[in-house]
């Protein structure tokens, strides 16, 4: 067989071609390496109590020397799980329907207004978010907690301590929410519109109602693209900074309890300490940064496969 | 034949005018209940009004359907009402943030704010004081460095995936997707932990713009890889027939051909940095005082300038000067999305 060598021009272009899209792997390589180098000695002096103990303090003498120090994440990460959870509650099952109401139930004009406002919404900054979080949202938000402690107090996760309702986990959520409904709105649409057109036709052919078309063809077939896409949700809301910085009283203890005003994530704890922080206790944030990066990594792969190998199956 | 022209084309789709005085009647009856709602239970407020409504609303048209024809058409109009209740609640939010931004912004607006930097003044000093001179040119001069860096990585990104359809295309469209969900603070604790620690030991523009960068990179390169996509293959065939090699095909006539949305991608990539706070705190020092250079000395910028005015100031006027700084940030947010919008819409029409 005869086979053409490329001409030296195109092995020189497919070189460097190649080595320019091979940088995304090597800057995420590097993060990862880095971080853990910074936070080796963190991870080897904590070792799982870092993920566990939830203890994080730095005490020093008079002459400012460090008399003990530990550092466990624990509560941040119960923070960070908890607060991006009741965003993803609260956010997907909106966004879910804002969806499908712009796919199927919209008319043209209204619908492309719609997915424009929506789409600037996704471009808005969190310091916006965080901002108008704390302004504007917060206060409506605790009556709504209280509203909530009064009729579901009874539920363990819904009790309080202490009638102290600011700045808390729920109203970190509800921001994680606003902020992640574009997103999860505009996958979940693009999920929708690929459903083909004949099965839609074939439902409404069979006499089959709006409802009875969107259970039967619609969610079977854009179950784990619409899934996928709450993990990209959630993933966004757990590494969020700013916004959650402004709205969350952020205290180092483990909370539980949702409308309590005490809790925080990784990422706002960072903000928070690095600024005082000395060498050691800099590096436990490397640490602390490794373990989200992972964690959001670890959601993003999820969320990846399922959005493209669940995403077109279905009757 | 003359019967024939008399009879009128029938719309049987279109709801008659008894269905439409229904509907009109059962939205009264609905805003009449949720009034009923708000005085009789705890709801109180304007979204508590919002929650009676939606409550009253879903519950009549149920009862009306299933009145009309049974329980099929009424579940039918639950999810009806539910998702127009629910993309109401979704516009609810940016409604309220734009009205927030713009009726708090402007009373901290005026002509200082671009001529003049925070050198001279704290946040909680009189509004006519100090301005945004600082901030305004350290974003341009960070987005632009950002620019510069991340161009060729996520244009070369995107060529990669379209043009060579290496055996690791599907890793690296995956790495980018990962790539775009690293928290923002992580990129700063990398040029921290990477750069600033062992190497120049001093914040600075730079520092900033390459943290922004590693936010940038997987927007451009996956908006530039679908457009990319969209161009037929035919073109590259015909570059290929004319007897170019690969390379000039690329370069003649793919990329030439993407040009607007290429430039979209850009601006796209840079309508995501543009507010970007957390790394700044973390990498740039956030000066006040008016620096175009950015390997030394700290560097302001729009998000910080807003951030520090938030977090120091508890006075009248750092508030003005918040949601002034915030304005500003949203306007550019505006033009760039205007922008990005205008040009795809054009290209797409012709």
């Amino acid at each position: 067989m005869l086979v053409t060598k490329p001409r030296r021009s195109d092995q020189f272009f497919r070189v460097i071609v190649t080595s320019g899209g091979m940088s995304s792997l090597l800057i995420l390589g590097l993060i990862l390496a880095f971080l853990a180098y910074r936070g080796f000695e963190v991870f080897r002096f904590e070792g799982f109590g870092l993920i566990t103990s939830s203890d994080w303090s730095v005490v020093e003498d008079d002459n400012g020397s460090v008399v003990s120090q530990s550092y466990g994440l624990a509560a941040m990460l119960v923070g960070t799980v908890l607060s991006a959870t009741i965003g993803v509650f609260i956010g997907i099952p909106i966004a879910v329907l804002s969806a499908l109401f712009l796919e199927f139930y919209a008319g043209r004009k209204i619908r492309n207004f719609l997915i424009a406002l929506i789409d600037l919404m996704a471009a808005f900054p969190s310091l916006l978010f965080g901002l108008w979080g704390f302004l504007v949202l917060m206060p409506s938000a605790e009556y709504w907690a209280k509203l909530l402690h009064k009729y579901l107090g009874w539920i363990p996760i819904f009790d309080v301590p202490a009638r102290f309702f600011t700045r808390s986990p729920f109203i970190a959520g509800v921001v994680l929410a606003i902020m992640i409904i574009p997103i999860c709105t505009s996958i979940s649409r693009e999920v929708f519109s690929q459903t083909p057109l004949d099965r839609i036709q074939a439902a409404y052919a069979l006499g089959a109602t709006r409802l009875a078309m969107i259970r039967a063809v619609v969610i079977p077939f854009g179950r784990g693209g619409v899934i996928g896409g709450a993990m990209l949700g959630l993933g966004r809301a757990m590494g969020e900074t700013v916004a959650v910085y402004s709205v969350l009283n952020i205290v180092y203890q483990v909370n539980w309890q949702v409308l309590f005003g005490a809790g925080g994530n990784i990422a706002s704890m960072i903000l928070l300490k690095i600024g005082e922080a000395d060498r050691e206790e800099t590096n436990a944030l490397m640490a602390a940064g490794l373990v989200l990066f992972l964690l959001t990594l670890i959601i993003n792969f999820i969320a990846n496969f399922l959005v493209n190998r669940l995403g077109k199956t279905g009757r | 034949m003359s019967n024939l022209d008399q009879v009128k084309p029938g719309m049987p789709w279109l709801p008659t005018r008894q269905e439409r005085s229904q509907k009109a009647l059962s939205f009264l009856l609905s805003v009449l209940a949720s009034v009923v709602l708000l005085f009789t239970t705890g709801l109180n407020g304007k979204l508590g009004w919002v929650i009676a409504f939606f409550i009253s609303y879903v519950s009549i048209s149920f009862i009306t359907e299933y009145r009309r024809a049974g329980i099929p058409a009424a579940q039918d109009s639950l999810l009806t009402s539910i998702s127009r209740f629910a993309i109401f609640l979704a516009i609810i939010p940016i409604v309220s943030i734009l009205a927030t931004v713009i009726s708090k912004g402007w009373r901290g607006l005026h002509w200082g704010l671009f001529t003049q930097d925070m050198s001279q003044a704290t946040v909680n000093d009189s509004i006519e004081t100090g301005g945004m001179l600082a901030a305004i040119l350290g974003t341009f001069i960070m987005v632009g460095l950002a620019l510069i860096f991340t161009l060729p990585i996520s244009i070369l990104t995107a060529l990669y995936l379209t043009e060579i359809k290496g055996k690791f295309a599907g890793l690296i469209r995956f790495l980018v997707q990962a790539m775009s969900g690293v928290p923002s603070i992580v990129a700063g604790l990398f040029i921290l932990s990477s750069i600033v620690y062992p190497i120049t030991q001093s914040f600075s523009g730079l520092m900033g713009a390459l943290a922004l960068s590693i936010l940038m990179i997987p927007t451009v390169a996956r908006t530039a890889e679908e457009v990319l996509l969209l161009i037929p293959n035919d073109l590259r065939e015909a570059g290929l027939a004319l007897g170019a090699t690969q390379w000039r095909t690329v370069a003649m006539v793919v990329v030439p051909a993407v040009k607007s949305g290429l430039v979209t991608a850009i601006i796209l990539g840079v309508a995501r940095i543009i507010g970007e706070t957390a790394p700044l705190i973390l990498v740039t020092g956030g000066g006040d005082a008016t620096n175009f250079n950015p390997v030394s000395g700290p560097m302001g910028s729009i998000p910080f300038y807003v951030w520090k005015a938030f977090l120091l100031g508890g006075s009248e006027e750092s508030s003005y000067r918040t949601w002034a700084g915030i304005l500003v940030l949203l306007v550019w947010v505006l033009i760039l999305f205007m922008a990005a919008r205008l040009i795809s819409s054009r290209t797409r029409k012709r």
